[in-house]
């Protein structure tokens, strides 16, 4: 078996006294949606802020495809393949998807814009992960749904070939319908091999989609394994508490076996 | 998203049928949202019904600015003949002209949601500096580039204080306003002898020219000609390459209505200024050079703002300046680029507005000059706001407000109904823009 894409190890992250996170062990396997829940101030913003590159963390170490790894900023999570899709989406309203798509990094032809090529790139992409709720991929931005505009910012993603993309709250802002658009997305995501990180309040949707649930709680992962072992009440119990009465398994409330760590 | 979502909360009890209807209602809306974008034209039918449905969706485009200008000149010429003689076209154009470029000059920072206040006053110590060279016997060239190249460096010192400091650019370049205005009377004054009484010749045919000749009659049609020629070459070589890539393309009627669009303005102005609008005694005819300046300068931004990187960036900054930085843009370098040009552009306008003058004086009104050109920028279609906009705007925008003041003046009203005019116009070009912008947020 190949080793997990991206490790965490002992990744604890201090703001002045405050200790944000604390030992954190976690594996992240390529072609999996892990899903990271816990309640508010748990630290799933921090850590995800920690893997994608905004913040360094005080202690622990990063290893990606086996490697260890020092992000400093942003940049470097991003051209290690990190993509980082926020609740804010970072879209532009007054261009349109290809613009969009290809923002940073637009094709050139002559020293001009070349938008052939950039069109030709964007609706292939948008055709891979079966995004046909949008008509016309010159529209502006602005004027797509919630839904679709979460898919615009995943494509952005997935074409600078991201190998990781992190999502925060995907399906916050939607309707039930753009929900069921966005998680089909990310399980396509996870099909095309890519590693996905959700976070998410809604368990229904983390039961829907996720493979793995990590949870947190006050800063600790307190349990991790796969979504099968549990169930809505027992994530409530360990995302509340920090622990749970009903997990059957003793294991699950300390380290599981495929996490690769010794418990 | 109109509909309240039932709040699927973490309870194991929320089951999905409840919300079936809804799932149901939701699919259609969007549906409806994507359909309301525009399907793929195929016929110069289809394509007018698009246009009319992006119109009512708030994506009005130049259409309300041009039935504008439509109606104040119609309603100028009822009450003075005088009023689209070629004479007075031509004399609107000219007086135009720089109103334009200032415009043009505005609109590389009101694009990323900033202001140059100063722009009036870099372009009159622009004009200044030039003006200057030229006393000195230095050839007109040098007069120029001194010129444009001093107002893009104070551009860009202005864009530097701005993304440096984060201070606002209103606040800066009010300061730069004020500092200019200063300036101006410093510089004319340091010229001593060259500028006695606050007012600085204009010593050079060339600079005079711009505004003041024409082309031949015959080189005004060439060049029209040659023009409209290229426009329709590169329409359909793009429109072409478009199909080879099995890319949407606008169907060939609906870019032969577009190029013949074009070539009937560049006839109509050709035709106005190739009527002689001298005296018995002596012809004048031709296109004044200043038409052929503003249009280059029109089309060499649009492809810069339209076609480049840079351009993209200033838009994207505009519109969302933090998706622009996570994207790996350098938005203080943007910044201050776009600024630069900005001073460049006033640059340009100072040359062009010496030369109508043929002069420049220490009595310039920069505060007014900057005003008119930012009103023609709004009144054009661009917004304050960052974000949307294009060099054309200022172009339609330069022309109403100046066939306002041409108009009014020709009318024999005094500045007094000139600028309360001009007011009431600009709120109704800023009402306009504001109620498609909410259509367009509602549909």
């Amino acid at each position: 078996m190949d080793g997990p894409l991206l490790q965490l190890r002992g990744i604890g992250k201090n703001f002045g006294p405050v200790q944000a996170l604390d030992g954190i062990d976690l594996d992240i396997p390529a072609g999996k949606v892990t899903a990271l829940v816990g309640d508010n101030g748990a630290g799933k913003s921090t850590l995800i802020k920690t893997i994608s590159g905004i913040w360094e963390p005080s202690h622990g170490q990063l290893a990606w495809q086996g490697k260890p790894v020092h992000f400093r900023s942003p940049r470097d999570a991003t051209d290690a393949g990190i993509a980082t899709v926020y609740q804010d989406l970072a879209l532009c309203d007054n261009l349109d998807i290809v613009e969009n798509m290809l923002l940073g990094h637009e094709a050139r032809r002559h020293l001009l814009l070349d938008e052939v090529t950039m069109e030709k790139t964007a609706r292939q992409t948008l055709s891979d992960l079966r995004v046909t709720t949008v008509r016309n991929i010159r529209q502006v931005v602005g004027s797509l749904s919630g839904g679709q505009r979460q898919a615009v910012a995943v494509a952005k993603a997935v074409m600078l070939d991201a190998k990781l993309v992190i999502m925060d709250e995907p399906t916050a802002a939607l309707g039930v319908s753009q929900t069921a658009l966005v998680l089909d997305l990310i399980g396509r995501l996870a099909r095309r091999g890519i590693a996905v990180i959700v976070i998410s309040h809604n368990l229904t949707d983390v039961f829907q989609v996720a493979d793995r649930i990590a949870v947190l709680y006050l800063g600790r992962l307190v349990s991790v394994g796969p979504a099968a072992d549990y169930d809505p009440a027992s994530a409530v119990d360990l995302m509340t508490t920090g622990t749970s009465a009903r997990i059957q398994s003793a294991d699950l409330t300390a380290r599981t076996p495929d996490s690769g760590a010794e418990g | 998203m109109a509909s309240p979502d039932p709040e699927t909360g973490p309870e194991p009890g929320a089951t999905t049928t409840d919300t079936a209807p809804q799932a149901q209602e939701d699919i259609t809306a969007a549906a409806a949202s994507g359909a309301s974008a525009e399907l793929l034209a195929n016929s110069v039918g289809e394509y007018l019904q698009i246009w009319l449905k992006r119109i009512r969706s708030g994506e009005s485009g130049a259409l309300p600015v041009i039935i504008g200008l439509v109606v104040i000149v119609i309603f100028f010429q009822i009450k003075s003949s005088l009023f689209l003689s070629a004479g007075n076209l031509v004399n609107l154009m000219t007086q135009a002209a720089f109103l334009v470029t200032l415009g043009m000059a505005e609109i590389f920072v009101l694009l990323l949601g900033e202001i140059d206040l100063a722009a009036g006053f870099t372009a009159a110590c622009g004009a200044v500096i030039a003006l200057w060279l030229v006393a000195l016997n230095y050839p007109w060239w040098v007069a120029v580039l001194a010129c444009l190249a001093a107002t893009a460096a104070y551009g860009a010192l202005q864009g530097f204080i701005i993304t440096w400091l984060r201070l606002p650019s209103f606040v800066v370049t009010l300061a730069g306003y004020l500092g200019l205005s200063g300036a101006l009377l410093f510089l004319i004054d340091s010229t001593g002898k060259i500028g006695v009484g606050g007012v600085i010749r204009l010593n050079s045919n060339i600079i005079n020219d711009i505004e003041g000749g024409a082309l031949s009659a015959a080189a005004s049609w060439v060049v029209m000609i040659v023009l409209v020629a290229l426009a329709a070459v590169m329409m359909f070589l793009r429109d072409r390459r478009r199909r080879v890539n099995g890319l949407v393309a606008p169907p060939v009627s609906i870019t032969l209505l577009k190029i013949a669009a074009i070539a009937v303005a560049g006839v109509v102005v050709v035709l106005v200024g190739n009527t002689n609008r001298g005296t018995l005694f002596l012809a004048v005819r031709g296109l004044p050079w200043v038409v052929l300046v503003v249009l280059a300068v029109l089309v060499i931004y649009t492809t810069l703002l339209g076609r480049t990187r840079f351009g993209r960036y200033i838009y994207a900054i505009g519109g969302n300046a933090e998706a622009a930085r996570r994207a790996g843009i350098n938005v203080s370098r943007i910044k201050i680029a776009a600024f630069a040009l900005c001073g460049l552009t006033a640059g340009i306008t100072g040359i062009i507005y010496s030369s109508y003058l043929g002069s420049i004086s220490s009595g310039v009104n920069g505060g007014q000059l900057v005003l008119d050109a930012v009103a023609a920028a709004v009144i054009g279609g661009t917004s304050l706001f960052g974000g949307r906009g294009k060099m054309l705007d200022a172009l339609l925008g330069g022309l109403v407000v100046g066939v306002i003041a041409n108009g009014l003046q020709l009318l024999g009203l005094a500045a007094a109904g000139q600028l309360m005019w001009t007011a009431l116009v600009l709120v109704a070009a800023v009402t306009v823009d504001a109620l498609t912008r909410r259509g367009r947020n509602t549909s």
